[in-house]
């Protein structure tokens, strides 16, 4: 029935196998609708959220996916600007997977702001002392540009590109795709900084209060070092589980090493550095403010296993099977590890936003936990169901694998 | 471009106020405290500070002005109790909510010491909320008042009630400064006299725990009291400079105010509160 649509030269399932497949999605998608309804008319009190937990789960998600979504700019920059030919393979699912991530982001934040009709107050009022408005500002643009760049490739479906001057627009954006990579590269390494200096700036907050250079936190650079860490995890994760479901290998195994060795090398450094960002504020910031490295996990939900699971289990762990030739080449070691760094960035971001809230800083206050309501849940996973949707379509009509007919040449009948 | 403050000085949400204008401060005499609440009533009836039918979730409902009940911990019959009121601290020093407010909505008045909060321009993103150690400032997850229950006709005129999903916080009661400050214009002054203007938490205080005055007039009680050696501030350590003052002659209350790592706490006085009963004596501000 959309044989048309489809590109040439590659195999896709039935119509109705589709439709089956989208249903999930479109489930999670309609939860996610209903909940931002009931938000955006009856108000935040839909949530959990509270003047204690004023962040929450959907910050968790923003900050999770826009880290992982960090695939996007960085395999970006490395293709076109560094000049690797081979992930020439992988850029495009790179792409959509940074789309994905950063306008389901800005969707989420739309609903979480109390007032969504004043969010272009940010731009008009900005105040240049906020860490967040750099993060806001850059992720607008960002966006853009993803979507410059997301745009080449819609052109290039089979019925799009029969329309000549669409076809030449869609030729030239590939033509200029460095200026926008490198643009891109720009804004993705202030925002990803700026997120963890958002964290790092709230010096009477001392769970999250760090140090830094100048103007910025030590977590300014450690967030970004951290999500181009586990950025090109999570492009290898969605390209591991797309060949799973189609049952075909899409990527050639040189790209997925590429950026399996950068990855496993990245976290290294990174998981260096944290130790001494570590240390420096156990030492440091903590006793300072009159307090013990265990003062922040004396009560409550949150204990310090959360800190051991995001550097042992989630940060050396996946580093060393990913900095192993063995480990990078046997599948299952490599999506083990792929998972495991990118739980590692959820955790991360975890820490910085619900135990920073969590732990109270007036020595006669109580700690506080916190559990979703189903409306954030819905909010929360309709992005995860919007994701899906958008890759399966996306791979469905379009030329998302460069390399697929080479790779799965279809026998002629 | 850099704005600048009424100084003239470029604002960079890093200064304190100076010394040339007014720095507007509260002592509260945790002593003298009762626990009796009157200050939060006070408060939210004259801040029109919005309420609902049940109160009791209490993560959520709005107190500009919050009492804390804090205890030494002790078993019986050794067992004290302090009652702890918080309003806004009014930082002086970089308050850790203005330089992080994305739209500007907030900002520290050079010339009077008051964080403000201007709840039109406020998105509701609540990273104020989440920069704040305090927990003095509250988002209104609900519309302010019923609308059909006739509660307009007790809201202070003054006072803007605000909308949901906006922060707000205690302001010192600017709208009572406004009032002076046209008073004193109509009289041809050009200064306050001290009393002129205070908080409604002031004036509702039944003990007179709280004094509320100019931190920068050396002559007013404020200006004395801060200097007293039982004087003390909240998270003092954290370098926001609070300019709310507590008062306490007991250790344990000093010590709950803020954090120490052992051995690191100087008390102020051995003997307790409750040993020499030293509060209730005449000239106990005199000293």
């Amino acid at each position: 029935m959309d044989s048309p649509l489809i590109p040439h030269g590659v195999k896709r399932c039935t119509p109705g196998v589709f439709f089956l497949w989208t249903l999930p999605w479109l489930a999670l998608l309609a939860w996610g609708g209903l909940s931002a309804f009931l938000c955006l008319w009856k108000g935040l009190n839909q949530t959990n959220m509270s003047n204690v937990f004023a962040f929450a789960l959907w910050i968790v998600f923003d900050l999770a996916v826009i880290a992982l979504g960090a695939g996007a700019f960085f395999t970006g920059f490395l293709t076109y600007i560094v000049g690797r030919k081979e992930l020439k393979s992988i850029i495009n699912t790179a792409v959509v997977i940074g789309f994905i991530c950063y306008s389901g982001a800005m969707v989420m934040l739309g609903i979480d702001i109390g007032q969504p009709v004043r969010g272009w107050f940010i731009m008009w009022h900005a105040n240049i002392h906020s860490m967040l408005v750099e993060v806001s500002f850059c992720i607008t643009c960002y966006l853009v540009v993803l979507a410059i760049e997301f745009i080449p490739l819609i052109l290039e479906n089979r019925q799009i590109e029969k329309v000549k001057e669409l076809r030449f627009l869609g030729h030239n954006l590939h033509e200029i795709m460095a200026v926008f990579a490198a643009t891109g590269t720009f804004l993705s390494f202030f925002h990803q900084g700026s997120l963890g200096g958002m964290f790092g700036v709230m010096y009477a907050r001392p769970f999250a209060a760090r140090e830094g250079f100048y103007i910025w936190p030590w977590t300014f650079f450690l967030f970004v070092l951290s999500a181009i860490a586990c950025g090109p995890c999570f492009t290898i994760l969605c390209t591991k589980l797309t060949e799973f479901l189609s049952r075909k290998k899409l990527v050639p195994d040189d790209a997925i090493e590429f950026l399996a060795k950068l990855s496993g090398r990245l976290l290294a450094v990174y998981l260096i550095l944290k130790t001494f960002d570590y240390l420096g504020w156990i030492y440091g910031i903590v006793p300072r403010s009159g307090l013990t490295f265990m003062d922040f996990f004396r009560d409550g939900p949150y204990g310090v296993w959360l800190i051991v699971a995001e550097m042992i289990f989630c940060g050396l762990l996946p580093a060393i099977i990913l900095l192993t030739p063995g480990g990078r080449k046997s599948q299952g070691a490599l999506i083990f590890a792929s998972l495991l760094n990118c739980t590692g960035i959820v955790l991360n971001r975890f820490l910085f936003i619900i135990v920073t809230l969590a732990v109270p800083v007036m020595p006669f206050d109580r700690f506080w936990g916190y559990l979703p309501t189903w409306q954030e849940w819905g909010i929360g996973l309709a992005v995860v169901g919007y994701g899906f949707l958008v890759f399966s379509l996306a791979y469905r009509y379009l030329p998302m694998f460069p390399k697929e007919i080479e790779l799965n040449p279809v026998p002629s009948e | 471009m850099k704005k600048s403050n009424d100084h003239g000085k470029p604002e960079t949400g890093h200064e304190s106020t100076n010394g040339s204008g007014q720095k507007y401060g509260m002592v509260i005499d945790l002593d003298k405290c009762t626990g009796c609440g009157t200050c939060m009533v006070a408060c939210a009836a004259e801040n029109n500070v919005s309420v609902r039918a049940d109160q009791s979730d209490k993560e959520r409902v709005i107190t500009w002005m919050r009492l804390y009940k804090i205890s030494n911990g002790k078993k019986f019959p050794h067992t004290e109790v302090s009652y702890f009121p918080r309003p806004c601290m009014h930082c002086d020093h970089h308050p850790p909510c203005v330089s992080v407010c994305v739209a500007t909505a907030t900002k520290l008045d050079f010339n009077t010491g008051i964080v403000s909060q201007i709840y039109t321009r406020c998105i509701g993103c609540r990273y104020c909320q989440a920069a704040c150690p305090y927990g003095a400032r509250y988002f209104n997850w609900w519309d302010s008042f019923p609308q059909d229950k006739g509660m307009d006709r007790y809201l202070t005129p003054e006072v803007s009630p605000r909308m949901r999903g906006v922060v707000e916080k205690c302001t010192f009661c600017h709208h009572r400064l406004m009032r002076a400050k046209n008073q004193a214009y109509a009289e041809d002054r050009r200064e306050l006299e001290e009393g002129e203007y205070i908080t409604a938490c002031t004036e509702a205080c039944p003990a007179q725990a709280i004094t509320f005055g100019d931190l920068n007039k050396p002559d007013h009680k404020v200006s004395q009291l801060i200097k007293h050696p039982y004087a003390f501030r909240l998270l003092d350590r954290l370098g926001t400079e609070p300019k709310v003052y507590y008062l306490s002659s007991r250790d344990w209350v000093r010590k709950l105010a803020d954090n120490f790592l052992p051995g690191e706490y100087e008390p102020v006085v051995n003997r307790t509160w409750a040993e020499d009963e030293w509060s209730t004596k005449p000239g106990r501000d005199e000293f």
